[in-house]
Formats: structure tokens, sequence, C-alpha cells
């Protein structure tokens, strides 16, 4: 039974190697995580960090190498079968609902958690009111954008209370008011029924607003756990400086020149992680004579978890802003 | 089509052609559709959806066979209704169908989401599918009789076909109602056996 009576999720020493190509990858190598209930717990991590994999041996999809995982006090290695009861799963693709109506994939998958008819139908109904989907109950899944699937596939998650949701990226695609509908009825759950969230995103602002703790994954390792606030605090009294140059950056101004082994590039794009004082001069030395004339736009910004990320010596640089 | 070229009534070729098209409908639902089905299904991630609930696999691949075979109820009734009428054949024992549809349905359904779940590529299942599908039309309209020796064989492979003959057999003037409780059990017997088999597919597939 469970070792930490507060905890949803404990996972500790997972490993994963698959084949691909004749070489062998270590999707996740040694990963040690404990998410409480209650929390809106997130991986962060680019694509390829082994946030998916890690997910998958979570809900039961696969089996790990070696390592334990606990939900909510059930061995989900020995027992694969009993994540099904304990989570709503919200995975990348949609096409196993694709044939059906908004309404009918909520209510069938509801059924399929074990709800009565007429519970299930009830439910629909009040998860499509909440997300805003009634105009869409009746169109086949297959028929809508890239955004309205992925709510429709996430109002089916929500159908059947589970005590855990697992959401892999559930917001891609969509609107603002589609992702603001998936943040309240996440919250509202929270609320209400102390759900716990897992979340897989690669997206920092999304993390950054609506975790409670987040683990860094990188490599197939858990490089750091902590709120997004203490991972911010490890570039504190640091500062992110955007220039943007026209056409090629003014190398000729001393100050700029001295600039181009530290900077970041991409395209016309340098970034810069330096301390405010030294932004503030580097800001005056741009905003004048050749080097203004040849800068298309600035930033100057507090750092992100991305920033926090880099820091933390995350190799990839896939995370979206 | 076949108009031009079986004669109209009692004559076991008729008998072939108009029971053939019905089981037809069938395997193109059943065996083609759902191959395809089952193979986009597993090749995108789709099985995920149905191996995060509480369900046994035997009853996913069950329930969406049923599903996909109880689609072609309607087009089986109207082919061998329209048949029968072409070719002059008595109507009076359609009933029979109700048993053909489910027991061909399972047989072949059970083939096709087998197949659709051990294909190595999406294009594959596709492929299988339709190779299915055309042996069902090749073996399953043309009259077993008139078909050489190693095909006939083929054709006693293939578990629709005892569903057709169980159909068949029942233009008859007399059917020989003990070898159609024999076909129709064959074919209950295959469907049994190919279900299982889609059901590890399954299994194995989502691991």
């Amino acid at each position: 039974m469970s070792k930490a009576p507060q905890g949803c999720c404990t996972v500790s020493g997972l490993v994963k190697t698959y084949r691909a190509g004749g070489t062998e990858v270590r999707a996740n190598d040694g990963i040690d995580l404990a998410v409480r209930r209650g929390e809106i717990f997130g991986l962060l991590g680019p694509n390829g960090a082994g946030k998916s994999t890690l997910v998958r041996q979570l809900t039961g999809l696969l089996r790990p190498d070696a390592g334990s995982i606990d939900l909510l006090g059930h061995d989900i290695v020995r027992h694969p079968e009993r994540a099904a009861r304990l989570l709503g799963y919200l995975g990348q693709e949609s096409t196993a609902l694709d044939e059906l109506t908004v309404a009918l994939a909520a209510e069938t998958t509801g059924r399929l958690r074990g709800l009565t008819r007429r519970q299930a139908r009830t439910e629909t109904v009040d998860v499509i009111t909440e997300l805003g989907l009634e105009p869409l109950a009746h169109r086949p899944l297959a028929k809508l954008s890239g955004g309205q699937r992925r709510l429709a596939c996430f109002a089916a998650t929500l159908v059947g209370d589970r005590p855990l949701l697992v959401l892999d990226e559930p917001t891609t695609g969509m609107d603002p008011v589609a992702r603001r509908a998936v943040w309240s009825a996440v919250d509202r759950r929270r609320a209400e029924r102390g759900t716990t969230v897992l979340l897989v995103t690669h997206n920092v602002i999304e993390a950054e607003t609506v975790l409670d703790r987040v683990a860094v994954v990188d490599g197939g390792k858990v490089i750091a756990c902590d709120t997004p606030g203490g991972l911010k605090a490890l570039v504190d009294g640091h500062v992110r400086l955007d220039l943007v140059w026209r056409h090629d950056a003014p190398t000729e101004v001393p100050a700029v020149a001295a600039l181009a082994d530290r900077a970041e590039r991409t395209g016309r794009r340098w970034t810069l992680r330096t301390t405010p004082d030294e932004a503030r001069e580097l800001v005056a030395a741009v905003t004048t004579g050749p080097a203004f004339a040849a800068l298309d736009d600035f930033t100057l910004a507090t750092p992100t978890l991305e920033d926090a990320y880099l820091r933390l010596g995350g190799r990839h640089g896939g995370l979206a802003r | 089509m076949m108009r031009g070229v079986v004669d109209p009534g009692d004559n076991p070729s008729a008998h072939a052609v108009v029971s053939g098209s019905a089981v037809l409908v069938v395997a193109f639902v059943a065996l083609n559709l759902l191959a395809q089905y089952f193979g986009k299904l597993r090749h995108t991630g789709g099985l995920d959806h149905y191996a995060t609930l509480p369900v046994p696999p035997a009853s996913v691949v069950l329930g969406t066979a049923a599903a996909y075979a109880s689609f072609t109820v309607p087009g089986v009734f109207v082919t061998a209704a329209a048949g029968s009428w072409m070719f002059d054949l008595p109507m009076g024992r359609l009933w029979i169908l109700l048993a053909v549809i489910p027991l061909a349905g399972a047989a072949l359904a059970g083939l096709g989401a087998a197949l659709g779940l051990l294909a190595p590529r999406q294009e594959l299942a596709t492929l299988a599918g339709q190779l299915g599908m055309s042996a069902a039309l090749l073996l399953g309209v043309l009259p077993a009789s008139r078909l050489p020796v190693p095909v006939q064989w083929l054709r006693d492979l293939l578990p629709s076909s005892y569903g057709v003959d169980a159909f068949a057999l029942t233009f008859a003037p007399q059917p020989d109602w003990a070898r159609v409780l024999l076909d129709l059990g064959v074919c209950g017997a295959v469907g049994l056996g190919s279900l299982t088999l889609a059901t590890w597919a399954y299994r194995r597939a989502a691991r």
C-alpha cells in the first residue's frame, strides 16, 4: 500500500530503454518523482526528453524495465490494468473518437469508465456546457479544427470522475478562449474534488501560470523539481536582453563586437542573459549611434522558466514560448 | 452484372451469385473497413484511448466488430432481396440472414481486426483488408462447383464461404437444414477463433 499517505503518485528509479534503428535509447534513465494529492504537477521539457515515455508508464500503457510506480496506493508496475480505474488520460491522438460526435465521444467514454447511461448523459451535458462546446456537440470530431477536437477529447477525459488526470499537452492548437476553459475546468475539479493533475507540456508560459510544481525533464532524467518560482530563483538577479537587427549586426561598434561571442543567435535575434546593470549599459550602447540605426527591436525581460531550464543545463532548446 | 452471365431461376449458379453478393456486403465492412480502422488506430496511437479505459481487450474488439457488422444489416437485406428478385429466387427464407450476418460478421470482423492490428504498417493493413475483400468477392460470388480444385481449397479457408453456403442452401425448394446448421456452426467456430486471434492481436498492439 501507499508509503506516503498524502502522495498521489510516487515514481522511483524508473528506467525504460527501447531500440531505435539498431541503437539502444534510454528514454527514461532513473526517474524519481512524488506528486502530492490535489496538486497541478507539470513535466516540462523539449520533444524527445522522455516525458511521453514516462507518462505511458504511469498510465499502464508501457511496462518499465526497472523502478516502481505507486498510484494512490496501487503498484502500477505489477498491476498496470489498475491505472485505467484511477486516472483519466488525454493522449495526443484523437483517432479512436474521430468518427463520433462530440457528445457521443464523451458519453461513450463515460460509459466505458463504468457510468450508467443516465449518469454518462448527465455528465456529458454538464461538461459540454462547462467547456462551451454546445454548438459543436452534434458534429463528428473528424470535422472539427485541431483545437476544437482537442477540447472535445478533453471533455471526454473529464466524463466519469477520476482522482487523477494525466493530460499530455492538452491545449495544443487551442485558441485563448478554449485554453481558459480548460484551465478553469481543471481548477474547478481541484477545488471541489481535490483532483490531482499531471500535465505534460513544452510551453513555458503555460507552465509558469498553471503549475504548482514542475519537474524539468531532459535526456531521460529529472534535472530539477520545484515550484515555477523556485526554479526561476535559480536565475534570480539576471535579466534577458533580446536584440533584433535589421540586417547584419553592426560589429564595427565595439560594444556590439564584444557581445558577438556571448550572445545566443537565432537568425537576426541575439539573446543575452546578464545582470541588470550590464543590461542597462548595453541598452544605452545599442540605442545610440550606428548600433541604433541597425536595430530593429529590443526587449528587456525578467527571467522565465526557459532561462531556468537553460541554466540547469537543458540541452535541446526546444521549449515553446 | 452477373444477370447477363448467370441464368435466373432455381439453379446453383444463381444461388451462389445472390448469396455471395449478400455476404460480400458483410465482408466489405467487417473485413476491409475494420482492418483499415484498427490499422489506423494502432499506427496513430489511437489504441491508447481504449487501453486507458477500464474495459477488457475482448470487449473493445467485440464491441467494434459488432458495431461494424450491424451497419451491414440493411445492405445485406437489400442486396439479398434485390438479387432474389432479379434471379427469380424465393424470398421466404431470407430470415436466415439474421443468423448469417452475425456469424459471418464475427468471423470476418475478427479476421479484419487481426489483420489491422498485426500489420506492421498502416498501408499494409489497408492492403490486407482489400485483398481479403477481393477474395471474398471472387470466392464467394462464383459458384464453388465451377472453380478449379486448388481454388476450392482456398475457398474452404475463407470463413465467409460457410455463410455463403448456408444462405445458398436455403434457396433450394427443400433445404437440407442439417447442412445449413453445419455451415453456420463452422462459421461460428471460425468466428470464435478469429475473434480470439483479434483479442490477442489487440493485447499485443496496445502494449
